[in-house]
């Protein structure tokens, strides 16, 4: 089973459904008195982030506590500590403390399954997102609302809108969405925002909205990543947003009953107007709510199998 | 080995429990079966007892103590329980009665959900192999099994009981 949650590449679909399966029962946790079951009581989870982040984190610790474990957050500024051995010495010094599981975000690629190479057989690594590699816990919400709403992955066409070339949120996406079957994976983006190998990611690609949209089930549009943007890759955001900014008459080119997704944070004006991200078809807040739920099946299952292999040890 | 007719006992079951909330006052009890028998158990009660309420719905998965050693199950479903338990007269349900440590987890979790009035445990079958000081109040059938022996209900339709032997 899975020790560690680094990316979806490697899962099977089976795993993947036992990920959605389980985030379904443990949102009804949400609706009682006392919303926490003692799943991970007294297990020690430390949210190791080496990156800004909001809603990934909160959500994380969210989730541990409501599996009764105990939450570290440690947040380390990006500049510092990036060589190889400091992260270790970083990890190998709150693995004494007998963390249990570390949640990793990190700006280098690989950076989650390099510590998942030294860390003790009892712990557990959860990438949060490493570099332009995986998010894959993002992806695994993207999938629960999609299948909360469309339900049949072999129904439906996905447009991903954007950045596909910084991102790991998309590179998680595609590789899940192929995975549960999903009919038809589109990425639509200027050919600057493309990686060299998007025709090996399994999408067919398009360079127009009025295209790439129609008759599309879902469109998950990305975030323009201003920070990652210094090489020239667009002329300026706001003809960035007069090509590819979700607006009304866009999303008209879409099914009637599309719905529109967006990891956040969303840049209003940038890859979407307020109009559509506040509009009917966006579940962009019901992405945030079930990732609280996902992510407390990913750390359970996580935990669950690590102790296991402890025991046939 | 002794004849056991599921839907026989259920029948039995379901007058003893008549006479059981008479008996005891009990008045406007929240049915709840544990997944997955005692859920079936408890859909053939209400409808032996003419009760038309929705039936409350808890899998323990969450709560069980042996989640360090067997991990999260495949097949965990929802508990969907009525939104509040508080001050209610709970009539809480399953099919077999072992080590009783189902009955704790699912206790630990109704009372996560509100404080009930009362609790009545009430079971199909009760074996030996107590763990944990846990009685049913109400119960069709007491066996005693040898340790290699499990018993198991399959169902919904029909409810049969059967006896492994795993010798």
């Amino acid at each position: 089973m899975m020790r560690h949650f680094l990316q979806i590449d490697g899962h099977s679909t089976e795993e993947l459904c036992h990920i959605l399966d389980t985030a379904e029962s443990f949102t009804s946790v949400d609706d009682r008195a006392v919303k926490k079951v003692p799943l991970l009581r007294g297990k020690t989870i430390v949210n190791l982030f080496f990156e800004p982040s909001t809603r990934t984190r909160t959500t994380f610790e969210l989730a541990a506590k409501r599996l009764s474990a105990d939450v570290l957050n440690i947040n380390i500024a990006t500049s510092a500590t990036t060589k190889g051995e400091s992260l270790l010495d970083t990890l190998f010094n709150l693995e004494a403390m007998n963390s249990d599981m570390f949640i990793v975000r990190h700006p280098e690629s690989g950076a989650a399954e390099f510590m998942s190479n030294y860390v003790a057989p009892h712990v557990s690594i959860i990438n949060a997102g490493d570099g332009r590699h995986a998010h894959p816990t993002q992806a695994m919400l993207d999938m629960f609302t999609i299948r909360k709403y469309a339900k049949d992955f072999s129904k439906i066409k996905v447009a991903i809108v954007g950045d596909i070339l910084h991102s790991r949120v998309a590179r998680s996406q595609i590789e899940a969405l192929n995975l549960l079957g999903a009919r038809e994976v589109r990425v639509i983006a200027p050919r600057t925002l493309l990686p060299a190998n998007i025709s090996q990611l399994g999408v067919e690609v398009f360079q127009t909205c009025k295209e790439g949209l129609r008759d599309v089930d879902v469109i998950i549009m990305l975030r323009l990543q201003k920070e990652r943007m210094q090489g020239g890759f667009l002329p300026s955001e706001h003809e960035y947003f007069q090509l590819y900014g979700l607006t009304s008459e866009r999303l008209a080119f879409a099914k009637p009953d599309a719905i529109v997704m967006h990891p956040g944070p969303i840049n209003r004006g940038v890859e979407i107007s307020s109009e559509v991200a506040d509009g009917p078809q966006s579940v962009i807040l019901q992405q945030v709510e079930y990732g609280i739920a996902v992510r407390m099946a990913i750390l359970s299952i996580a935990m669950g199998s690590h102790d296991k292999s402890d025991r046939d040890i | 080995m002794t004849e056991l007719n599921a839907q026989q006992l259920t029948e039995n079951l379901a007058k003893d429990l008549k006479s059981y909330i008479s008996e005891h006052k009990i008045v406007d009890p929240i049915f709840i079966g544990i997944q997955t028998g005692g859920v079936w158990i408890a859909n053939q009660l209400q409808a032996l007892l003419e009760n038309k309420d929705k039936l409350g719905v808890l899998d323990i998965t969450f709560y069980r103590d042996d989640f360090s050693r067997v991990g999260i199950q495949p097949t965990v479903k929802p508990s969907k329980l009525p939104l509040s338990v508080d001050n209610k007269h709970i009539i809480l349900i399953d099919d077999v009665l072992h080590t009783g440590r189902t009955i704790r987890a699912a206790l630990n979790e109704i009372f996560d959900y509100g404080r009930p009035a009362s609790v009545t445990l009430v079971v199909l079958v009760q074996r030996n192999g107590k763990e944990l000081p846990i009685q049913p109040d109400v119960v069709a059938k007491t066996l005693t099994l040898e340790v290699t022996q499990h018993i198991k209900l399959r169902g919904p339709n029909p409810l049969e009981l059967e006896i492994i032997d795993q010798k």
